[in-house]
């Protein structure tokens, strides 16, 4: 009783008692690993909550999101080493390049719904990928964009120690802003979007306008993840903005439960450990783990772990209607081309 | 005259996406799944024939039928065992299922044969240069070129003059209705799956004397086929095979006068059927399932 209100309640208590063991998980991480590991897990986190604010909160499958993580990653790493600016300005400009990137590309992409919206953010996505591959002058190409400074205010930040904690406020930022999002008015539209998006046009909300909305609070947030993940790394590579790196983003948030703010955190914190054991025990498979987790999730285990954990242990209903993937949508149920 | 030998390049390319789309729309009609594995099955088609030479010395022309029978075979397998159940979800969950299997081919190819093209001649018979009046050609691409329309229109007549094609187009648009009228459309969704696999292992084969083959060859290339079939209209067998000739052409063109963007041109092709006729060059919104 006491756990599933744990994990189910939504009382304040309960609330805070997340949070703060979240913080506390947040500002221990790296004294229980190697700090660029938990800096990773700190990127990767924000960058798996921004996509669930499009797939877990809207209901739309973006498999294109590495153009936003990448296209900050190069453009904070060009600002921070043409202006030598403190790193926290370069994010932030890193961030909001992604973001005006996903202005044209959210706005073409809503046009089609469902499956079809999957398929042209991946290949927006790609677009992107040959742009940097070719403009080398900029990128670097295939050598990627090398010697990215970690400078703020002569701090002196070359320990990933050190810079984990100089980092930590630009990710936590990012996901108070995810939390405010979601669970704001703004945020129950979102859920209205993904519900029901033709009931939720019936009562006069313009879906499509929330979806660009959305795309680019989600590719903001996720250039800010991309940036840090840069500045910590010292470069930015073609990887940044590849496929695969898409698909990454997305097996966390189906491993650890969309449409949960935690679950992307723990799928994220999941997928990095295990990539960096995989790469330590000199296991060169990792597409082969990638794909297994794939398929495993996607068969038997459709709500992930913490929506699993939510879905077992809820006693009262909860009060934002959560994604039940276990639910069978009818095919021929899919929304009319809106025009 | 440049500019011809560019298109007909162009053509030859479109080939490869033609197949390609044209199993993926398939597929699409029968069960609603956008196969993302179908890259993979492409690259399964060109490293297979390449095993078979190095290990028993089967020809390129017995690999032409043995290999896409073979993965049309494990095409069936895979549908019954994993997309099947997954059928009657969101599509998006095949989606994220065949995305995987994807990753696990790619990535079992890559540790058994490393990342490094594998080489694979040309057949004897189709070695060698062809005057076509206005330029002279390989050989070989022209019998890719031929080879690909006669299979496309083949199958646009199975389509459409037969009662197996009657079956499956009145499935893809009303399986409801269709049942309701007595037709077994289940019986049907295996072997078209199988068949759909089998056009990418075909294109797979007809690749390889002309391709690099290695693991990696079928993961961009599949994101490019799916800006074909959104440009093509992804219900429409018609439209995906005439976008894949198309955006082959259009590629080629590109490589001519901008060479740096051709890649890229595709997907502004795409971005402006988005705005224009989001439904697709030849989809019509009521055959198009979101």
């Amino acid at each position: 009783m006491i756990i599933s209100r744990l994990v189910a309640g939504r009382s304040p208590v309960v609330r805070l008692a997340f949070l703060v063991v979240g913080l506390v998980l947040a500002f221990g991480l790296p004294w229980m690993i190697y700090p660029p590991v938990a800096l990773d897990i700190a990127a990767w986190a924000l960058f798996a909550v921004a996509l669930d604010l499009l797939l877990g909160y809207t209901g739309l499958l973006s498999f294109g999101h590495a153009a936003f993580w990448g296209s900050s990653a190069y453009a904070t790493g060009i600002i921070a080493v043409e202006t030598g600016m403190p790193f926290y300005v370069a994010v932030l400009g890193g961030a909001v390049v992604a973001a005006l990137i996903a202005v044209p590309i959210a706005m073409l992409s809503v046009r089609r719904t469902g499956i079809y919206f999957a398929m042209v953010t991946l290949a927006f996505a790609q677009l992107i990928y040959f742009v940097a591959n070719q403009w080398r002058s900029v990128t670097g190409g295939e050598n990627g964009l090398q010697g990215i400074p970690r400078e703020a205010f002569g701090w002196d930040l070359a320990d990933s120690f050190y810079f984990y904690y100089a980092a930590l406020p630009l990710i936590l930022v990012g996901l108070l802003i995810a939390w405010r999002v979601v669970y704001s008015p703004f945020g129950r539209v979102m859920v209205a979007i993904r519900e029901n998006p033709a009931r939720a046009r019936a009562l006069g909300y313009p879906v499509n306008r929330y979806k660009v909305q959305v795309f680019v609070i989600s590719a903001f947030l996720a250039g800010i993840a991309g940036g840090v993940y840069a500045v910590g790394h010292g470069f930015a590579s073609l990887q940044e903005v590849y496929w695969t790196t898409s698909g990454k983003v997305v097996v966390m948030n189906i491993l650890g439960g969309m449409g949960t703010l935690w679950g992307p955190v723990l799928g994220a914190g999941i997928i990095v450990v295990l990539e960096d054991y995989l790469a330590t025990a000199g296991i060169d498979a990792i597409g082969v783990v990638t794909g297994a987790i794939f398929v495993v999730t996607v068969l038997v285990f459709r709500r992930g772990i913490w929506g699993t954990a939510k879905h077992l242990l809820r006693s009262r209903r909860p009060s934002v209607p959560e994604a039940d993937p276990q639910a069978e949508k009818p095919k021929s149920a899919a929304e009319p081309q809106p025009h | 005259m440049e500019l011809v030998l560019q298109l007909f390049n162009g053509l030859v390319s479109g080939s490869f996406y033609a197949l390609l789309a044209l199993g993926l729309s398939v597929i699409f009609g029968m069960l609603g799944v956008v196969n993302f594995a179908h890259g993979a099955f492409y690259m399964l088609g060109a490293v297979g024939a390449f095993v078979l030479l190095d290990t028993v010395g089967l020809s390129w022309w017995l690999a032409l039928v043995v290999v896409p029978v073979v993965l049309g075979l494990v095409g069936m397998v895979f549908e019954r065992l994993l997309v099947a159940r997954l059928v009657r979800l969101d599509p998006l969950y095949n989606f994220l299922l065949t995305f995987g299997i994807a990753l696990i081919l790619q990535d079992v190819v890559r540790l058994r044969y490393g990342v490094q093209s594998q080489p694979y001649s040309r057949p004897e018979l189709l070695d060698g240069q062809v005057n076509l009046g206005l330029f002279v050609y390989p050989k070989y691409q022209v019998f890719v070129l031929v080879f690909s329309v006669v299979v496309s229109v083949l199958v646009w007549l199975v389509l459409t003059k037969t009662r197996v094609g009657m079956i499956v187009r009145a499935s893809t648009e009303r399986p409801e209705l269709t049942r309701a009228l007595g037709i077994d459309v289940r019986r049907w969704v295996t072997p078209v799956f199988g068949f759909g696999i089998a056009l990418a292992g075909l294109a797979g084969v007809l690749a390889a004397p002309m391709r690099a083959v290695n693991s990696g060859m079928g993961g961009d290339l599949i994101i490019t086929i799916f800006a074909v079939v959104v440009i093509g209209g992804l219900g429409s067998v018609f439209g995906s095979v005439a976008a894949g000739y198309l955006v082959g052409m259009l590629s080629a063109v590109g490589n001519l006068y901008a060479s740096a963007f051709s890649q890229s041109l595709v997907f502004v092709l795409m971005a402006l059927v988005l705005l224009l006729r989001p439904a697709g060059l030849f989809g019509r919104e009521e055959g198009v399932r979101a």
